[in-house]
């Protein structure tokens, strides 16, 4: 099938220009280094605050890793601005190839690399403390990659629409800091008034990050493992079909 | 569906083509009715002034965007029922470029084939050719960020030609080349349609629609107003062309040549006074002696043959040279 077949040619060809210039991918992973090693000795005093009996490091890394998905695939749509000015991206339209595909192969492009820095921080987290149940590790990275496949298609989308660098700063960050604000990943919302966990509860990054909490415990039997996975795949499914959407039009 | 892909055939066949766009200060006209036949095989010049509505034809002939109202047909395919039928047939080469500077030429042209379907071994084989073709074959593993444009412009051509398409659409190929760049392009858009490709080129160059183009037509304001060979436009405009450097009252003397029966068309232009007459050779001599009986003298004389600047400056009322390169 053409969608498949052109989905691992933009996906390959993605993959080799992004490698070709690793700076990014070494900023991606910088990131989560520097919250591991800056910000998680902080909490240990913070979490224990809050009640919570888990050790430090195994309430903040679940939550951390859906964090980096969420940042690094927010921002994939810098890349296809500098896609679209060079020209790339127009070529590609008026070649009979799939239109769903030019979004496919970008984004799972961009969940390969997603999946790169969850499995990194995995392992740089051990040594601090942290201790996996190893099939639910698996199935946060399953999530991790649904997460990418939320953020990376409307990053996409509104690179296509907005067309530059100076409107899309604002737009992302203007979206992605409340998010992440209210998603309760930096600090529990256990200890948030009423009003701010009930905000809390509507944003889906909160489900994600305790299916993940729960999932790297060992805890199968919490109800929130089947919220944030099934709220983050039906997410995805429409970010996917709003982004295709875009590309087919796009400009027309 | 009709095949027209033989030689001679129409290959492009618009009718009453317009496009609109909408914006916050209300709606814009850009294309308002375009009709155009190409013919199979021939280099298809599109001229017109910034804003007339050039690039967006060519935009919709290549399946970028949608047609408003109208009827096409590309390639023998109906571009609003079948593009992607069009889009198999046709190549498209944009006016700002089409290649990441991180990837290498070859690496640009074994997918662009592969995205027309072609297997790896046929695109890596076809890359092989055009990089040939286009004398690219040293830069050929470097990225393109590193090459000048010049090689940058041959190697968007090559990407538009990687799959032979029957239609090669070219929005102002030579725009910000240097001189012999701009000659070696010449030469590769001649060499296509000698193999048979059809050629749409949109230019404001006029010299390059005069060298390049079999047939050519003017845009302006969303409406073609003139369409021909380049000597049949020429035609349209009478004779040839005097140009009179005169000191004295210009209505007087503007008055005074256009009662003699040669001259067709008369007009001043800055200093200047621009007329044109059925024959120039006799015209100048006789051209004199009026001017010298009604006591004016001539400053500056000069004679040629009508330029597509000509014909330009007489279909749309301004002079294709007095606009800045966009």
């Amino acid at each position: 099938m053409t969608t498949i077949r052109d989905t691992w040619l933009i996906f390959r060809r993605s993959m080799i220009l992004t490698i070709r210039q690793p700076i990014w991918i070494f900023m991606g992973l910088m990131q989560p280094i520097l919250y591991l090693v800056l910000f998680g000795p902080l909490l240990n005093g913070a979490v224990k605050a809050a009640g919570t009996t888990t050790n430090a490091f195994n309430w903040f890394v679940p939550g951390l890793l859906i964090q980096v998905a969420m940042f690094g695939a927010s921002f994939v749509g810098f890349g296809l601005v500098a896609e679209l000015r060079y020209g790339v991206v127009e070529r590609m339209r008026v070649t009979p190839m799939s239109r769903m595909a030019m979004l496919l192969g970008r984004s799972l492009r961009d969940v390969v690399i997603l999946e790169a820095q969850a499995a990194l921080m995995i392992v740089l987290a051990i040594p601090f403390g942290l201790s996996i149940d190893a099939a639910g590790a698996l199935v946060t990275l399953a999530l991790v990659a649904l997460i990418g496949l939320v953020m990376a298609p409307l990053s996409y989308t509104a690179g296509l629409i907005l067309r530059s660098e100076d409107a899309l700063a604002p737009l992302l960050q203007g979206v992605v800091m409340p998010l992440l604000l209210l998603s309760g990943i930096l600090l529990p919302m256990s200890v948030a008034p009423d009003w701010l966990r009930f905000l809390s509860s509507l944003n889906p990054l909160t489900h994600a990050a305790d299916a993940s909490r729960a999932l790297f415990n060992g805890q199968w039997g919490d109800p929130e493992i089947v919220i944030g996975v099934g709220v983050t795949g039906v997410l995805a499914i429409a970010a996917v079909w709003i982004a295709s959407r875009a590309f087919s039009r796009a400009n027309a | 569906m009709t095949r027209s892909t033989g030689v001679g055939g129409p290959m492009i066949e618009t009718s009453d083509l317009r496009r609109t766009f909408k914006t916050r200060a209300g709606t814009t006209e850009a294309v308002r009715g375009v009709d155009l036949t190409v013919g199979a095989g021939e280099i298809f010049g599109f001229l017109g002034p910034n804003g007339a509505g050039k690039t967006t034809t060519l935009r919709m002939l290549a399946t970028l965007l949608s047609l408003t109202a109208g009827e096409a047909t590309v390639a023998g395919a109906d571009l609003r029922r079948q593009p992607q039928l069009v889009r198999q047939r046709i190549g498209y080469v944009p006016q700002g470029g089409s290649t990441d500077p991180a990837e290498t030429g070859r690496g640009e042209l074994v997918l662009q084939g592969r995205l027309y379907g072609m297997d790896r071994a046929a695109a890596q084989a076809r890359a092989r050719e055009v990089l040939a073709t286009l004398d690219l074959e040293v830069a050929a593993d470097r990225p393109t960020g590193t090459y000048s444009g010049g090689m940058r412009r041959r190697l968007d051509v090559g990407l538009g030609i990687v799959h032979r398409p029957a239609v090669l659409f070219l929005d102002e190929p030579t725009t910000g080349l240097d001189p012999q760049a701009r000659a070696r392009m010449w030469d590769e858009i001649a060499r296509l349609r000698d193999g048979g490709t059809t050629v749409f080129l949109t230019t404001h160059y006029l010299e390059e629609a005069d060298a390049l183009a079999d047939r050519l037509a003017i845009i302006d304001h969303g409406l073609i107003v003139a369409e021909g060979t380049a000597d049949e436009l020429k035609r349209q405009v009478a004779g040839d062309v005097v140009t009179l450097g005169i000191d004295g009252d210009q209505e007087l003397i503007l008055a005074t040549v256009r009662r003699q029966a040669f001259v067709r068309e008369a007009s001043t232009e800055d200093e200047l006074i621009r007329l044109y007459v059925d024959q120039g050779d006799t015209a100048v001599p006789h051209l004199l002696r009026v001017l010298d009986a009604a006591g004016l003298r001539a400053r500056t004389i000069t004679l040629a043959r009508p330029s597509l600047d000509d014909v330009f400056l007489r279909q749309t009322g301004r002079s294709l040279r007095e606009e800045p390169a966009a």
